[in-house]
């Protein structure tokens, strides 16, 4: 059988997409914008060890005063320990971005097969999967996270397990109502009726079709992440105290919020939002470029 | 289908996504690799205690026992006991969830108007700057974590401006004693004052919605607004002079919730107090959550405002609020009131961390200090609580949704 010309159609609709974002007014500079935030924010994290001008988690006076004020020497101010907020701040995105994409991967693996097949065989099978799914996804996230999270105890991966739980379900139902219109366009019975095999329809004319929506869900679910992530920690579920980590700060500064140090909250408070806006942003200009009948 | 039918077959769904749900808290507390006892002794120093433990936990059963411990213990409402205090767990939570409930209530409240009236306005000017701001609002609330809002508001409103309290619930004298399970207690002392007052304020209202009804007749009108200011203002003013008297003893517990129990006594004072206290939990969780509804109603208006209905009604010359919040609102509220449903599990998420930043003492912060006290029988306890309240919840918005609107039985 040759090529399936499908997937060529896959292809065009991805790649102008992503050559030509500026000429798509508003939401591909969306998409450019969210994209610029977030891979500034990687190369800030993976350069963290040359460009941090101290060491984020020495403790004790030799670094700076506890809690001092923002100033010349420590443009965000030392936390309860001394440590220099700056430092923390640029090193800190790493245990989030980290769970994130874990967390992302892991949903990929999981609900990107189990919609598929799911969809594809239907019967029983797809009813109890959807009723797993749906009670899963009506549970409230983060109470369904901080279960798991609590059992599993502490650790990027665990975090990242624990979160992949509970957002697996809005990839499944998305690729399944997806899978089940495109089952019945046409090339897909014709694909059918000359022989095709199982496998190669489910992978080779369905699975390109719904990548699109793959994406888009994968973008807006790695803010969902970092939103998760960042609870977890604050509920006391995060990784261990010694890595620098923006939740851990905001926690932590919630104890220092009586004397008023603002500064240990607000730098690393400011940095989640600007991680998890990029992604919003790329997902909300994805959305509707790749999905235009869903825009508005 | 009729809607009798509807209901029986969504009750009927229901049942087994309640016993899946269960199932899985229970898998995940009790069967996935790390042992709740020997989490909960962190060292196994006491080999003693930790059998001990298990068997006042019934933990030392086989699993399918254990499971079917749960399971039936859930049917009469036990949620098994706390490894803290050995205390039942649904006592606890059933004392805790009134708070809860409370900020929900609020939140909600202000999630919704702020979404309303933002939603409307950004759909009044479409692709304007104004709706683009309010588009990029709507965005900003998905990406910020709700504990940072809440601590940024601490910072600004309670520890530099000292306007509003850091947190709590109420006033220390005012927190009742012995506050333990409001449900089952009967209404704290209800003395004469309090009853007199509530007859006013009952009065008044009825008088309210007589005045309602009563159209076009002004001189009736005028006379009954006298009587309901007169009667409202007699309420106020015993209330506030009552306070005099009753001084800012504990509160009286009847529902459980502050601001409805001080209104039941007639205390203005508390009422307030409970207020003030609320402001910042409800305003923060309720900003969070007004992305959606933004978003919701400004779809939904973009939509309604195309409708012939609405450029008839604006061609007979009707001003633009009425045919905005009469005609087109009137169209697009009842996604809203889905969508209210909807948010409900995202509410009680937010909750938790909401509670946690300003120490409210609801559930949310009930599960955050049983994760440090490792107690995890309370932990699940809470869990399949918080996922029974949801599940019944979104049962009641679709019978609710499927009563207004008939095309959903179909």
């Amino acid at each position: 059988m040759g090529k399936p010309i499908i997937k060529r159609s896959m292809l065009s609709r991805i790649i102008p997409a992503i050559g030509s974002l500026r000429e798509r007014g508003l939401s591909g500079w969306l998409v450019i914008f969210g994209a610029a935030i977030v891979i500034s924010i990687i190369l800030m994290t993976l350069l963290a060890p040359w460009i941090s001008p101290y060491d984020p988690t020495t403790k004790g006076v030799n670094v700076g005063a506890p809690l001092t004020p923002p100033n010349s020497k420590f443009p965000f101010g030392t936390n309860h320990l001394g440590q220099d907020m700056l430092s923390r701040v640029i090193s800190g995105g790493g245990v989030m971005l980290q769970v994130a994409f874990l967390s992302v991967a892991i949903c990929l693996a999981m609900g990107v097969p189990l919609g598929l097949f799911s969809s594809y065989i239907g019967g029983m099978f797809d009813r109890s999967v959807c009723i797993v799914m749906d009670s899963i996804y009506a549970f409230p996230g983060l109470i369904l996270a901080i279960a798991i999270a609590a059992m599993l105890g502490r650790g990027v991966v665990n975090m990242a397990l624990s979160i992949a739980v509970v957002y697996v379900p809005s990839y499944f139902r998305v690729i399944r109502s997806q899978v089940l219109s495109i089952k019945e366009v046409p090339y897909v019975e014709a694909a059918r009726s000359i022989g095709a095999k199982s496998r190669t329809i489910l992978f080779e004319y369905i699975l390109p079709n719904v990548v699109p929506s793959i994406v888009v869900v994968a973008t807006v679910n790695f803010a969902d992440a970092i939103l998760t992530a960042a609870g977890l920690t604050f509920v006391g579920l995060g990784v261990e105290v010694d890595i620098p980590d923006w939740g851990w700060d905001l926690a932590n500064g919630r104890r220092l919020l009586p004397s008023g140090a603002w500064w240990v909250i607000t730098f690393p408070g400011i940095f989640i939002i600007l991680l998890a806006l990029g992604f919003t942003l790329m997902g909300e200009g994805l959305s509707e470029i790749l999905n235009p009948k869903l825009g508005e | 289908m009729t809607l009798r039918a509807y209901i029986i077959s969504r009750v009927l769904l229901t049942i087994p996504m309640i016993f899946i749900l269960l199932t899985m808290v229970f898998i995940i507390m009790r069967v996935l690799p790390g042992d709740p006892v020997l989490l909960h002794f962190e060292k196994a120093e006491h080999p003693e205690a930790i059998e001990e433990m298990r068997q006042k936990l019934g933990l030392d059963k086989p699993l399918w026992a254990q499971y079917f411990d749960y399971l039936f213990g859930l049917l009469r409402g036990d949620l098994g006991k706390s490894m803290h205090d050995f205390s039942p767990v649904a006592e606890q939570i059933f004392s805790a969830f009134p708070a809860t409930l409370e900020l929900a209530i609020y939140s909600m409240i202000i999630a919704v108007s702020i979404g309303i009236f933002l939603g409307v306005e950004a759909s009044k000017s479409y692709n304007q700057p104004k709706d683009h701001i309010i588009r990029i609002f709507g965005i900003v609330t998905y990406a910020i974590p709700i504990f940072f809002l809440g601590m940024i508001f601490q910072i600004i409103f309670a520890v530099n401006l000292r306007w509003l309290p850091v947190g709590g619930r109420t006033y220390p004298t005012m927190e009742p004693r012995g506050f333990t399970m409001p449900l089952s207690q009967p209404p704290g002392g209800f003395t004469t004052h309090q009853f007199l007052s509530c007859v006013a304020g009952l009065i008044a209202s009825t008088l309210c919605f007589v005045a309602f009804k009563l159209k076009g007749k002004k001189i009736t009108r005028k006379i009954l607004g006298i009587l309901i200011s007169i009667f409202l203002a007699t309420w106020i003013l015993w209330a506030w002079v009552g306070w005099y008297f009753i001084s800012i003893g504990e509160l009286h517990i009847a529902t459980g919730l502050y601001t409805i129990d001080s209104l039941l006594e007639g205390n203005l004072y508390k009422f307030a107090e409970a207020i003030r206290y609320l402001i910042l939990p409800s305003l923060t969780l309720g900003l969070v959550l007004s992305g959606v509804f933004i978003r919701l109603t400004r779809s939904n208006m973009l939509e309604t405002l195309r409708h012939d209905f609405v450029t008839a009604a604006k061609a007979r010359g009707l001003k633009e609020k009425t045919v905005i919040y009469g005609y087109a609102l009137k169209n697009a509220f009842l996604p809203i009131l889905t969508m209210m449903g909807l948010q409900f599990a995202a509410l009680l998420a937010g909750a938790i961390l909401t509670e946690t930043t300003f120490s409210w003492p609801g559930l949310g912060r009930y599960i955050v200090e049983r994760i440090s006290f490792r107690d995890y029988t309370a932990i699940q306890g809470a869990v399949v609580f918080f996922g029974i309240l949801v599940s019944i919840v979104s049962l009641v918005t679709d019978l609710f949704y499927a009563y207004l609107d008939p095309r959903i039985r179909l």
